[in-house]
């Protein structure tokens, strides 16, 4: 993370948001859809990665957020019938209102506890989910119906189950979401949480409170992490509690390990490629968790860094 | 029935219960304590031991009981012998880091998780109890392998608390446990430990599995409720306690018996999970445990 390379990260971060976009038109119908849904999650990884590649904090309840998102959007659509828009900020909020309080707890342990608790705190949320099945449907979860999923600006009105626009919806969450994390990363808050990653002892020594920062760090991720359940919601229809479940506390962890931990890019990386390897294997078994076990054990083994890491490491030491 | 013989048959199941978890939730501590790693795949572990007690007894054909023995020796250490293997291929080389292995036991887990479901099937399968003797007390019959189970379990932690405290492997497990770098020092081959440690953990849920499937049927996801258990009985006992590992267990399974039979059992596991992880916020070193160098 050199000083010199501003224009060149920023370039770097544009021309990726431009392929994507250029993508949209030469991609056939499939893995169109699929690139959709692939953004959506990305930005989950990304919300995942400031938390665990920033500031070295392995949580195994992020689900929950992503989960808060996921349902504070879709119950409000189904239940109470919010326009678009509105449903999208009641998923933000609930999740940031549910990142607050689980940091205000969580950060008062460290380490092995930290990561118990947190998986503590994202089973009880699944497990209310499926408690009140009369109100979220439980374990078969809700679809939502494609006429709630319109967003309407004075007289155009966008129909979000349109591949088209629903790319370009996913896109726009994206991009935005990566320019957000890019600045964070870069601005001196950034520093302070890789500060505290590095040692948290001194950070503290050198004037920095670093319990506000981590409950910052958490309350950003987990936001982020709650607009890509939002919008998943909206973007795709289906909420259920399966998305609430512990694997999804594993998968973000698993495609930023992939893509690059602290790596600006990492998490979409990790992301595509994930998709992709279970997409092509799964013409021959149908056995995708053994995948994932294997690329997480041989992850953690031969490369900790991850794709980008490595790139980062061996060549590009630029890269945010 | 009446309120009082409801109770008596609640907290007969629940004992049943704790007598499975002090088990697993040993193998657990046992692991974390002197190791300080996590085993996430632990709960897969209890599964492993389930799935080979059906495929033990129904190879073996004859009498239950025959079959029940055969796989009460075999199955344990089948899975001991597949434990120390991924010991010695992960674990050991990532040096225990307590990330790393987090999320190594974790590829583990979906790895076994896996294979159970590929080679045996998405179905429940039962095993033969080795009897099936029914005590009548006055209000209702109770199931004598129940009564069994718990008494076998009690001898093995019995057992298992004489080997750490009175026998020189005990000693070394727990000079390695107290500091494994002045243990090393001493002689004592702290690789070795550890991968004897991490194979006795699976074993001992491998036993608590057998011992359970005749009463619960074996399935390939049978493993996630006694993994979250476990690790509400250790944080309660607190960490690597063996005294408190017990009590937590008894404490966990009979109040788990007695809600469930009176409430939700989701709201009972709601419950104890919302209180488990407050008391490891605010006490980390568990209710019975010491506070951690």
């Amino acid at each position: 993370m050199s000083e010199a390379s501003p224009a060149k990260a920023y370039a770097l971060h544009l021309g990726v948001i431009a392929l994507l976009f250029l993508l949209s038109f030469l991609l056939p119908d499939y893995y169109h859809g699929l690139l959709a849904r692939i953004m959506v999650l990305a930005v989950f990884a990304m919300g995942y990665n400031i938390l665990f590649g920033y500031v070295g904090l392995l949580s195994l309840g992020h689900a929950m957020f992503f989960g808060a998102g996921l349902y504070g959007a879709g119950l409000a659509v189904i239940q109470l019938g919010w326009s678009v828009p509105a449903a999208m900020l009641s998923g933000i909020a609930c999740g940031a209102v549910l990142a607050l309080v689980i940091a205000l707890l969580a950060l008062r342990t460290t380490g092995v506890a930290f990561m118990i608790v947190t998986m503590m705190f994202a089973q009880v949320f699944y497990l209310l989910v499926l408690y009140f099945a009369a109100w979220t449907g439980g374990d078969q979860g809700m679809v939502v119906p494609q006429p709630a999923r319109v967003l309407t600006f004075g007289a155009t009105a966008l129909d979000l189950t349109n591949p088209t626009v629903r790319y370009m919806t996913a896109l726009a969450l994206f991009s935005l979401m990566l320019l957000i994390t890019l600045a964070i990363v870069r601005s001196r808050y950034g520093r302070v949480l890789v500060a505290i990653r590095e040692n948290e002892e001194r950070t503290k020594m050198l004037g920095y409170d670093t319990f506000s920062n981590k409950l910052a760090a958490v309350v950003v991720s987990g936001t982020i992490c709650a607009a890509s359940g939002a919008a998943y919601a909206l973007l795709f229809g289906y909420v259920g509690s399966s998305f609430a479940s512990v694997q999804y506390s594993i998968l973000p962890l698993l495609w930023v390990l992939l893509g690059g931990a602290a790596t600006t890019l990492g998490p979409l990386i990790g992301t595509l490629f994930m998709y992709y390897v279970i997409d092509i294997t799964s013409g021959y078994t149908s056995a995708y968790l053994l995948i994932v076990g294997i690329a997480l054990i041989l992850l953690v083994l031969f490369f900790p860094k991850g794709i980008l890491g490595s790139i980062r490491q061996r060549w590009l030491g630029w890269l945010p | 029935m009446h309120f009082g013989p409801h109770l008596l048959l609640a907290a007969l199941e629940g004992l049943v219960t704790s007598a499975v978890l002090a088990l697993t939730a040993l193998g657990l501590s046992l692991v974390f304590g002197v190791m300080r790693v996590v085993n996430v795949a632990h709960g897969e572990f209890f599964m492993l031991g389930a799935v080979l007690a059906w495929a033990i007894t129904t190879a073996i054909g004859g009498h239950p009981a025959l079959g029940f023995l055969a796989a009460l020796v075999i199955a344990p250490l089948i899975v001991g012998t597949i434990a120390l293997i991924a010991e010695q291929l992960v674990l050991r080389r990532l040096n225990y880091n307590p990330e790393a292995t987090i999320v190594a036991t974790i590829g583990m887990l979906y790895i076994i998780q896996q294979l159970a479901l590929t080679f045996y099937g998405p179905e429940a399968r039962p095993v033969e109890p080795p009897f099936s003797y029914r005590i009548l007390l006055p209000w209702f019959g109770y199931s004598g392998y129940k009564l069994s189970v718990i008494a076998a379990s009690a001898l093995l932690l019995i057992a298992t608390w004489l080997v750490l405290t009175r026998t020189k492997i005990g000693l070394i497990m727990r000079a390695t446990q107290y500091d494994s770098e002045t243990a090393q020092a001493f002689g004592i081959p702290v690789d070795r430990v550890y991968g004897g440690v991490f194979a006795l953990g699976a074993m001992l849920a491998a036993v608590a599995a057998v011992l359970i499937v005749p009463i619960s049927q074996a399935h390939y996801l049978m493993g996630q409720d006694p993994l979250l258990l476990s690790f509400i009985v250790v944080i309660i006992g607190g960490l690597g306690s063996l005294r408190g590992t017990v009590v937590a267990a008894v404490l966990i399974g009979l109040s788990d018996g007695i809600i469930s039979m009176f409430f939700s059992p989701t709201l009972a596991k709601i419950i104890a999970t919302l209180l488990v992880a407050m008391v490891l916020v605010f006490r980390p070193q568990g209710l019975f445990g010491t506070v951690s160098r």
